[in-house]
């Protein structure tokens, strides 16, 4: 098989969408954690300037959900439609929710009255917390492994996805992007809306290490497909020993209130996470819970290497383009969020 | 309950069609907007950027639900086609991929600096955000529209696997790039597009007019929005024609339900209008006789391939639906091109302003290209039936074997329900924009009482 880097084509092509995952999670993370907070912000004004800290960049941070989307379906169709199709029901609540904070991040700010900024305050919390909930659940589902017969079709029903294991996934993600967005926040205010940031920053860090601490024993205790590879290859005890200093170090850095390192602690925590569970799968997407060789591995579900090949060079020539316009969006929007009449 | 494949098609058909009102005001709501910024930039007169910025405000109401709306298309390929994005995921993947991260990264991206950045960017980086933009959302519609060419005219690949294993692989990344019908196609989407967003401008600027309010600005929007359209819609005919002719070329069924043309071994008459029996198979109403044949084979004497000459089951069905959705799309290509000439022709008289029914036709005018764009991807789209990819694969077949009937039902209802909400805030919102109106950079009375003195002056002496 055709090898770049010592990587077979499909394994690459498994690591840029782990990447774009990781971007989506590190970007949209703390939108969405924002948004899952945004409740606890009782003035008008507190909410709109925790509005305005997000407003320039959501849109540009929900597109890496699209490009990861386009990139496996591109990459290894057969998961894509097996994913989707399985997740049918979560999935289109996924959707509808996406749809929900999209708007009402838009439409707030539109009337005056105050029943109107309430309702769309309301929808765009329950919007983001169902989005990440959403999100940590089929992640869940997916570390977890899911009841699949030999031709890989779904034999499970609804209730298969509540899996406890899946639900506590879940709550681990709204914790995670619930102290990125608390940081992310943290970083851009001021004055009195600060200081209340400051207290809830702390208390997400321990509901945070709370769920980590947890859920990092239940999948040692009753994942053990997750940690196979690490018996194989001990030298990967390095990433979980990583895991622990970073989330360390987020504490540490949030009760020195050294927030924007924290906020780089708590990026790296997302992509270190996400890239233990890439590892844990490897080389399958999709785990039979019902037999593992009826589970999906990347070589089976890989698009033709030429099709690998194209895209991958899309990818090269791309992605610097988005890193260096999103970088540049983020240095003109920088600093902290000062109101004015283009707000929302 | 009717079955997943009904259920799918009416899904996707309408969350597709939701789709489509949007990105076509964004594309050609892009162009207005760069050019009047544009004009700013050059002229620096004020009023160009208080029109740019009510625009703005405009375009991010359009852009915010284009893309959540968008979104749900993407998804929608591997929730209810998991088998067709197994087919071809291979191809289509790549233009899929490409889409991302070289479309919607890009409008995306500069979005934020379009609306919020205003006091923050130089005027020349804003200018060139809002390029950027515009730029983005018509590279989304090329690889979109690549996309879907491919599925009706495919190109540079091979079948790989049989039954219902077997997937399409690509073999020349250019060849299916340019399929045959990926130029035309983009073409005619994005004249198609032009004339939705100059149309919604148009048709604001003229509603101030009849109502005397704005006037200026108004006459400085309707005369962007008048030169965008104007070039779109007599280049409209040309791609459509182009159009017409690949089709006849490499979809003879879909052009034989598109005209109603029934007999193979008859001449074929183009109708300007009728209605086609899809029992009998019979076609009647008022045609140019020899019209089709004329422009398909050159010669008013020549046969054209009918629809007989096809098994049932290997052509639409919806023959009357394709033949009604061609023929009005048709009609309002022609109602547009009059439209735009008779205000080109009063603008340059100098009287356009003052003549009230045609400001009132443009008003309403903005619906006309809305339907023409939904009609012809009607056309085109069930004209093509029973396949989803031409040839290949059938629609029946491309369904996700997971997913079922309830759960599409479900999922059916939600879209029913949240996009209903959707157009109703939308419109509501719009609405309260337009009436508000472009902020004015002078003390608003002072302002409405000069444009009244002024107006009442033209109406005396009409120049402008
Ligand atoms: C002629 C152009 C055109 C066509 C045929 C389509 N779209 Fe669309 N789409 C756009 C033109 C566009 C756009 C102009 O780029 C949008 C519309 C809203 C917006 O203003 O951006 C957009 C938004 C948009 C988004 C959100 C992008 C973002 O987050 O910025 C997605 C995922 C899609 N579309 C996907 C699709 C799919 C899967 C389609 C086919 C089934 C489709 N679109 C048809
Ligand atoms: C935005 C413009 C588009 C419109 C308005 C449109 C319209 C439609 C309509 C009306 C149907 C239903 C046909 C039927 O039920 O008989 C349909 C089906 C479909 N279209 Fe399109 N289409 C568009 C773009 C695309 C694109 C870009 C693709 C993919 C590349 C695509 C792929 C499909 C598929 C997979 C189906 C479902 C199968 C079927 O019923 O044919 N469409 N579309
Ligand atoms: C002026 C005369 C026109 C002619 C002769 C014409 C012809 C055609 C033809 C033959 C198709 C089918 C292409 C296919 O099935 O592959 C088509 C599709 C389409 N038309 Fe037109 N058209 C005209 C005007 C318009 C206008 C004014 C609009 C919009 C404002 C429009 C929007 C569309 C769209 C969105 C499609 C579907 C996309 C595509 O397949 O190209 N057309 N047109």
């Amino acid at each position: 098989m055709e090898t770049i880097f010592g990587l077979d084509l499909p394994t690459l092509w498994f690591l840029v969408i782990g990447g774009l995952i990781t971007g989506y999670g590190v970007l949209d993370g703390f939108d969405l954690g924002a948004g899952a907070l945004h409740l606890f912000f009782n003035k008008e004004e507190s909410r709109r300037i925790a509005l305005n800290a997000i407003g320039p960049v959501w849109d540009g941070n929900e597109v890496w959900l699209v490009i990861a989307g386009g990139a496996l379906f591109a990459g290894f169709p057969l998961v894509y439609g097996t994913i989707l199709s399985i997740f049918y029901v979560p999935f289109m609540l996924f959707l509808v929710a996406l749809i929900f904070r999209g708007i009402s991040i838009e439409f707030r700010g539109k009337e005056p009255m105050a029943w109107w900024r309430k309702m769309w305050d309301v929808a765009y919390m329950v919007s983001s917390t169902g989005i990440t909930l959403l999100l940590g659940l089929i992640l869940g589902n997916l570390i977890h492994g899911l009841p699949m017969n030999e031709k890989h079709e779904f034999t499970g029903g609804l209730l298969t996805f509540f899996h406890p294991y899946a639900l506590l996934i879940a709550i681990t993600t709204l914790s995670l992007f619930m102290l990125h967005g608390a940081i992310y926040l943290v970083m851009k205010t001021e004055n009195r809306l600060y200081a209340k940031l400051t207290v809830l920053v702390n208390n997400c860090s321990k509901f945070f290490i709370l769920c980590f601490i947890l859920s990092s024993m239940v999948t040692l205790i009753y994942i053990p497909h997750m940690t196979e590879e690490f018996k194989e290859h001990p030298w990967l005890f390095v990433l979980p020993m990583l895991a622990v200093l970073t989330v360390l170090n987020i504490k540490r850095n949030i009760d020195a209130r050294k927030y924007f390192t924290a906020f780089v602690f708590s990026s790296c925590i997302t992509a270190i996470l996400l890239i233990l569970f890439a590892i844990g799968l490897y080389p399958n997407i999709v785990i039979s819970t019902t037999d593992p060789a009826f589970s999906i591995s990347i070589y089976e579900a890989a698009s033709s290497p030429k099709s690998l090949r194209i895209m991958l060079l899309i990818a090269a020539i791309g992605t610097p383009l988005v890193i260096s316009y999103t970088i540049f969006v983020f240095w003109t929007f920088r600093g902290k969020v000062k109101l004015n009449e283009m707000s929302y | 309950m009717p079955s997943v494949e009904i259920l799918s098609r009416i899904q996707f058909a309408f969350t597709i069609a939701f789709h489509y009102i949007y990105p076509p005001l964004s594309i050609g709501l892009g162009v207005c907007l760069v050019i009047m910024e544009g004009m700013y930039l050059r002229t620096g007169i004020k009023m160009y950027e208080d029109i740019t910025r009510f625009w703005i405000k405009i375009f991010a109401l359009i852009f915010g639900i284009g893309v959540a709306t968008g979104i749900v298309m993407e998804f929608e390929f591997g929730t209810n086609w998991a088998t067709y994005s197994r087919y071809v995921g291979d191809i289509f993947g790549s233009a899929l991929a490409a889409e991302g991260i070289f479309a919607f990264a890009l409008e995306s991206g500069f979005l934020g600096i379009l609306l919020f950045g205003w006091n923050r960017v130089s005027k020349g980086v804003h200018f060139f955000s809002t390029i950027m933009v515009a730029l983005g959302s018509i590279f989304s519609a090329l690889w979109i529209v690549i996309a879907n060419s491919w599925q009706q005219t495919p190109t540079g690949y091979v079948i790989e696997g049989e039954g219902m294993q077997a997937r399409a692989v690509i073999t020349d990344f250019w060849e299916m790039v340019f399929n045959p019908s990926s130029v035309d196609r983009f073409s005619h989407v994005i004249l198609g597009s032009f004339l939705a967003g100059s149309f919604l401008v148009m048709s604001v600027g003229a509603w101030y007019i009849v109502r005397n309010r704005f006037v200026e600005p108004a006459k400085a929007m309707f005369k962007v929005g008048l030169s965008v359209a104007a070039v779109a819609a007599l280049a409209q005919l040309f791609t459509g024609h182009r159009s017409a002719e690949y089709v006849s070329h490499y979809q003879p069924a879909k052009l034989a339900a598109m005209e109603g043309h029934w007999d193979s071994s008859a001449v074929a008459p183009m109708y300007l209008f009728g209605w086609v029996d899809n029992k009998t198979g019979k076609t009647t109403g008022l045609a140019v006789p020899g019209g089709l044949s004329f422009l398909t084979h050159g010669s008013f004497q020549a046969p054209v391939t009918g629809l007989n000459a096809f098994p049932v089951t290997e052509r639409p069905t919806a023959v009357n639906f394709v033949f009604q959705t061609y023929h009005i799309m048709v009609a309002i290509g022609m109602m547009l091109i009059a439209l735009t000439l008779a205000a080109l022709y009063f603008l340059w008289r100098k009287q356009l302003f003052n003549k009230k029914w045609l400001m009132t036709l443009f008003v309403w005018a903005v619906l006309l290209p809305q339907v023409a764009n939904q009609a012809g991807w009607y056309a085109a789209e069930v004209g093509r039936q029973p396949w989803v990819v031409y040839g290949l694969l059938r629609t029946s077949d491309a369904l996700s074997k997971d997913v079922k009937a309830n759960q599409v039902m479900f999922s059916l209802i939600l879209f029913t329900l949240v996009y209903a909400l959707l157009f109703v805030l939308f419109i509501y919102l719009l609405n309260k924009k337009i009436q508000h109106g472009p902020a004015m950079t002078h003390n608003e009375e002072e302002e409405s009482d000069e444009f009244s003195k002024r107006n009442i002056k033209q109406l005396q002496n009409p120049e402008h």
